[in-house]
């Protein structure tokens, strides 16, 4: 084979190879591809090869991890750091402090009423439930609930979006709105859960809350879990409001307009003092918030028929955007809501957590619910007899102690009796030096037949932290005399006396 | 409403339990029905009111009929142990009795129109069981649990999928761009406006205005009375699309295919809801404190105790709801430092802890185990990030039931890596709780795995219960902790005397200590439906989702349009179904939803399978490619020796052929195929 012979072959080949492109579909657009990119210029073919090239190395280059500081271990490396590792255990031991939280548990055997029997077999008087108007054990709401039993079985076995929503919810709803004045209103199964979803279901990232450092455990939780811009202002103090609200708007000005809003309680749970309302609806109104008040402990207690806050400060409920509060406490049902134009409530039927994601309260609530809000509205004289009872009761504590004072507003059944700051001064007490006190105030009250509680709080992981100072918990209730009142409220002011007077 | 009364007995002395009563009324037919044999008497009372109408002899006729609607009246009529047990023997012992010679006018006595109302009523909460042989175990075969197969549509299906929603996105901007012009009105929340921001934002809106409002009527439709067997809807109407509702005064019954009713304890009547008047009436509405000051009633204490006990835990903490129980419980098991592992498909309520808890948050692959041992060897290896200091825990999180997809969680899988790397394991058994498991104990009964490697079980008591709440169940010492630490404790309501009365009935008996039997028979009767229905859909070609026996049957429609559709022509056959589309799913894969219930006849089911088969037919929903089961069987030789199993699965899945069975063959083959593995 010469030399010829083998560049026939080879141009051959070349033929060959150069029809079977051809056939290849497509190749002509190739082909002109290259010739109008070549254009009599090497370099221009050359630059788009390697381009190519690059391209081609990129996608077949192995996956890299955009996550920086990763550590590249082999399997064994891994297996031993397995080995290696102790988790701590899930839950660890409890404090002293917990300790005790478990072991002083009052168990209630029987109903509660206001004279409830103990698991040691005394009855006492029960100052610790929120039963202030003694519905719990009304003979003609038990009738009433155990119809609704009888018709609608126990659960509602679904949540409201897919065939929860029964027909007693519907007339809960329109009840509460009807009683506060507002357009709309939508309850929900527990009224912890409320709040802490109302916020998030409206305040999404980016917008803004001011809210007062003193709010409740579920609004808390409500703000964290909404990942807003929180601004906080000191505990009930209008003037810290009006400039951080000042602040806020300045601060804003340059950005777009997001959604603003004041969180704040109608009565403070862990302090029982109550919000200045019209001044919060004035400086809300000039620097274009929403207002959203918290009604948990006020709803069914202040007011001339126990509308909450907004009737008690004669503020116009329309005026609230949303009203939240609980159908749990006094109106002894279950469950909270919230009431508001029709767009809000409207909104929270899609985009309210624990709306959408949880059954519905059950019927026998419900209906208990719009059964209470009735007897309230019918008769404002129960609750006149409240505020008496409530009065009597801080007479004989708040005025008349050497040790604790009330932070409660006057108006609230539920006392907050917290320790006086020279008190604790003087006898240097720790914040769990003052709740094993106060535990022991209880246990010495229970001995002399008054059930009262210490002001449970929890820490949350929340920063900033909140401070509550440790407090004793007295809730007033119709269903005892006056007299009874005043008898448990001396009980409680004499133990209270034993107790930090034997503490050096 | 006024209520009917349910029984002398029962009203008037709540204190005495009502099964002994019904056992001397019981008592009472036996002895008018002196001829009958005792087997074919016992033989009467477990029958259907259907196979009633069977030809039988004059007398037997007439005692079946007295005897059933008796029976009826003071006892749930599904339990048939507790009806055979005293009556046969009495009867017998008082065959010669000189009750004989009571004038025999008192046997023809048909049920009063009251009575017959009253034993509609009761069959509309619970129906009565229709053949012995409905009954199944739901247990895991063993042997490696498997993925459920997820089939696909045609792709023409997916295509018309994704056009649908460009056509809905392209359409409701067309309208948003008119709307905002001339109706500026209904956009007012969307805007800014005098200074406030807007409401909503637009953007989220659009779902919600544009696509989720068309069909808003198939969602949150009002219902009244008892979420059992049926279910009556309040009729509504609309005259603003869907915007507003107005009640049109009438009501629909409809079969309840939607309410997480799985052990039908949804019952206005029968021992349960005896016990939860009971004690409301002695124990007044509520406990009207948190559980941490006063709350805490013998009431709780006790049902605290059944409930660590039913799930195998040594204690237990009950909560008024389900999702604050998940909500209020990972604060206080992890914080900062802590990594949370999370199912992909976990419901809200644990998203919405585990964003409470602090903790860091991985996600893993819906029930892949490779993937979740991927990122446990990545999080002990890597520790945590930029600090590289090791996690303090570990935290895996999953369901026990899906309540979208309808599988179970791979516990054996779960619990083999927890002894390598061991994690803490939770599990939410919302739906798995009382659902599944030969003893209603969820999935570790389910797969036979101990409770104690499990770290928490949690659950709702709102489910299979018929009652609302949650739990949490583990160690002593744990919970004794959590006690003081977990905020639902601290601030939630506590659940109400009437709600523990019916958890604590409803527990009980499914452990068979009231009216022995009927648990166990609500149990098996709940994974025989489930299954049947199950294996009903795959014959006639739907695609389901979900494990074998999974009350939940997720039906797969994947065009949105389908989701309306497929509520409207069930709620034309009076079946009221669930429609859920995204974004509870995936954008395509949008479906139907099926919870089976104990409280369902076979006829029932028929009926639903029926009524699949005919929409099925007109809206184009079979269109499964027969991978997941649903095939005919091959050669009649249906379970294949277990030795044989791999070669002759391996000798089968070459051929697979769409299953389009037949309505009657479907039903004719159900009871009979039903308790072998699903094909």
């Amino acid at each position: 084979m010469d030399i010829q012979e083998t560049q026939r072959l080879l141009t051959e080949y070349l033929h060959e190879l150069a029809a079977l492109f051809h056939r290849v579909p497509g190749s002509a657009i190739f082909l002109r591809y290259v010739k109008s990119s070549y254009q009599n210029d090497p370099i221009r073919s050359a630059v788009e090869l390697f381009l190519f090239l690059f391209a081609v190395r990129y996608l077949l280059a192995p996956k890299y991890s955009t996550k920086p500081g990763v550590v590249q271990l082999s399997e064994d490396e891994i297996d031993d750091l397995v080995d290696e590792w102790t988790p701590e255990p899930l839950v660890g031991k409890p404090t002293p402090l917990e300790a005790m939280e478990v072991d002083k548990r009052t168990v209630i055997v029987g109903p509660v009423g206001p004279k409830s029997k103990l698991a040691n077999g005394r009855t006492v008087m029960n100052l610790g439930s929120y039963n202030f108007y003694n519905f719990n054990t009304n003979e003609s709401l038990k009738e009433k609930a155990i119809q609704t039993l009888r018709n609608y079985g126990v659960g509602p076995c679904g949540p409201r979006g897919f065939y929860g929503t029964q027909d007693v919810h519907m007339k809960t709803e329109a009840d509460v709105a009807s009683f506060l004045g507002t357009a709309s209103c939508i309850i929900y199964a527990q009224a912890f859960s409320t709040i802490s979803s109302v916020i998030p279901a409206f305040s999404k990232r980016g917008d803004i809350i001011v809210a007062d450092k003193g709010v409740s455990f579920a609004i808390r939780k409500g703000i964290q879990i909404s990942r807003s811009i929180v601004r906080w202002y000191e505990h009930n103090d209008m003037e810290d409001l009006e400039r951080v609200l000042a602040k806020v708007t300045k601060e804003q000005a340059r950005k777009p307009l997001t959604r603003r809003f004041i969180i704040t309680e109608g009565l403070f749970e862990s302090y029982g003092d109550m919000v200045d309302l019209p001044k919060v609806i004035e400086l809300k109104l000039k620097y274009k918030f929403r207002l959203i008040l918290d009604e948990t402990w006020s709803f069914g207690v202040l007011g001339r028929t126990g509308r909450g806050v907004t009737e008690h400060q004669n503020v116009d409920a329309a005026e609230v955007d949303m009203i939240v509060g609980s159908l749990a406490g006094p109106l002894i049902a279950g469950g909270g809501f919230c009431a508001g134009s029709e767009e809000i409530v409207h909104h929270q039927r899609i985009s309210a957590a624990a709306y959408t994601f949880s059954a519905a309260l059950p019927a026998l609530l419900s209906t208990t619910a719009s059964a209470t809000i009735n007897m309230l509205q019918n008769s404002p004289e129960t609750v006149t007899q409240l505020r008496e009872h409530t009065r009597a009761m801080w007479a004989q504590l708040d005025p008349r102690s050497d040790w604790v004072y009330c932070t409660s507003a006057p108006e609230n059944p539920m006392m907050i009796l917290v320790l006086k700051p020279e008190v604790v001064n003087a006898k240097k007490l720790s914040e769990d030096d003052q709740q094993f006190l106060l535990q022991d105030v209880v246990d010495e009250c229970l001995a002399n037949g008054v059930l009262i509680s210490r002001l449970k709080t929890l820490q949350d992981n929340f920063e900033p932290k909140q401070v509550v100072a440790p407090a004793l918990k007295v809730c007033v209730t119709i269903g005892l005399t006056r007299k009874e009142i005043e008898k448990a409220g001396t009980i409680i002011r004499h133990a209270i006396t034993k107790v930090l007077s034997k503490r050096k | 409403m006024p209520r009917r009364a349910a029984g002398p007995s029962l009203t008037n002395d709540p204190s005495n339990a009502p099964f002994s009563s019904s056992v001397s009324v019981k008592g009472g037919i036996a002895i008018k029905a002196p001829s009958a044999k005792p087997s074919r008497l016992s033989q009467l009372f477990s029958t259907s009111p259907k196979s009633r109408a069977e030809p039988q002899t004059v007398q037997g006729t007439v005692q079946s009929f007295s005897g059933s609607s008796h029976s009826n009246t003071v006892a749930p009529p599904i339990s048939s142990a507790s009806l055979s047990l005293p009556t046969i023997s009495l009867s017998t012992a008082t065959a010669g009795n000189p009750n004989m010679d009571e004038p025999p006018t008192t046997l023809f006595q048909p049920p009063s129109p009251e009575e017959a109302r009253r034993l509609a009523k009761q069959h509309a909460q619970f129906g009565p069981i229709g053949h012995h042989s409905h009954r199944y175990s739901s247990r895991h075969p063993g042997g490696p649990f498997p993925e459920p197969i997820m089939d696909e549509p045609p792709y023409y299906y997916l295509l018309t999928t994704y056009i649908s929603y460009l056509i809905l996105i392209a359409f409701g901007h067309v309208r948003d761009f008119f709307g905002k012009r001339f109706r500026e009105e209904n956009y007012r929340h969307l805007k800014p406006r005098n200074g406030y921001g807007a409401l909503n934002s637009d953007f989220d809106n659009f779902y919600v205005r544009r696509l989720k409002l068309r069909i808003n009527d198939c969602f949150e439709r009002p219902v009244t009375g008892v979420p059992g067997r049926y279910i009556t809807l309040i009729d509504r109407a609309t005259d603003d699309h869907n915007r507003h509702f107005y009640l049109t005064g009438t009501t629909t019954d409809t079969l309840n295919l939607s309410s997480y009713n799985y052990l039908g304890f949804a019952q206005s009547e029968g021992p349960c809801a005896d016990i939860a008047e009971a004690t409301l009436r002695k124990y007044g509405i509520t406990s009207p404190s948190t559980r941490a000051e006063t709350g805490t009633q013998d009431l709780h204490v006790e049902v605290e105790d059944l409930v660590a006990k039913f799930v195998g835990k040594e204690a237990s903490m009950v909560f008024s709801m389900g999702f604050g129980t998940n909500a209020n419980i990972f604060p206080a098991l992890v914080n900062k430092g802590c990594l949370i592992i999370s199912d992909e498909l976990n419901h809200a309520s644990i998203r919405f802890g585990a964003r409470l808890s602090g903790a860091s948050i991985a996600m893993f692959r819906h029930n892949d185990m490779r993937d979740l041992e991927a990122k446990l060897r990545e999080a002990i290896s890597q520790g945590q990030p930029r600090t590289h200091r090791p996690w303090k825990k570990i935290l895996v999180v999953v369901e026990g039931l899906y309540s979208m997809e309808g599988s179970m969680c791979n516990l054996p899988g779960l619990i083999e890596l927890k002894r390598r790397y061991k994690y803490n394991l939770f599990i939410d058994e919302a739906h798995s709780i009382g659902a599944v498991g030969p003893r209603g104990r969820g999935v570790c009964d389910y797969f036979g795995i101990d409770t104690n490697e499990v770290d928490v079980l949690m659950g709702t008591l709102t489910k299979s219960f018929g009652a609302n709440g949650g739990y949490i169940a583990a160690d002593k010492a744990m919970i004794d902790v959590l006690r003081a630490t977990n905020s639902g404790v601290f601030y939630g309501e506590a659940p109400a005397p009437a709600v523990l009365a019916q958890i604590m009935s409803a527990l009980r008996l499914i452990q068979g200590e009231l009216v022995p039997g009927q648990g166990e028979e609500r149990l098996q009767r709940l994974a025989f439906n489930s299954r049947y229905l199950r294996l009903g859909l795959k014959r006639l070609g739907f695609i389901v989702y979900g494990h074998d026996d999974s009350p939940i049957i997720p039906v797969l429609l994947f065009n949105p349009a389908k989701m309306p559709a497929f509520s409207h022509e069930m709620l034309k056959r009076k079946i009221s179904v669930v429609v859920v589309g995204y974004p509870a799913t995936p954008l395509v894969s949008s479906r139907a939803r099926f919870c089976v219930s104990a409280a369902h006849t076979k006829e029932d089911l028929d009926r639903i399978l029926t009524a699949c088969d005919e929409i099925g037919n007109v809206l184009q929903l079979k269109f499964s490619t027969g991978i997941a089961g649903g095939a005919l069987p091959a050669n009649e030789e249906l379970t294949p020796p277990p030795e044989m199993e791999k070669a002759w699965h391996r000798k089968r899945t070459p051929k697979v052929v769409p299953p389009r069975w037949p309505i009657e063959d479907v039903i004719r083959r159900g009871v009979q195929d039903v308790k072998s593995p699903l094909f």
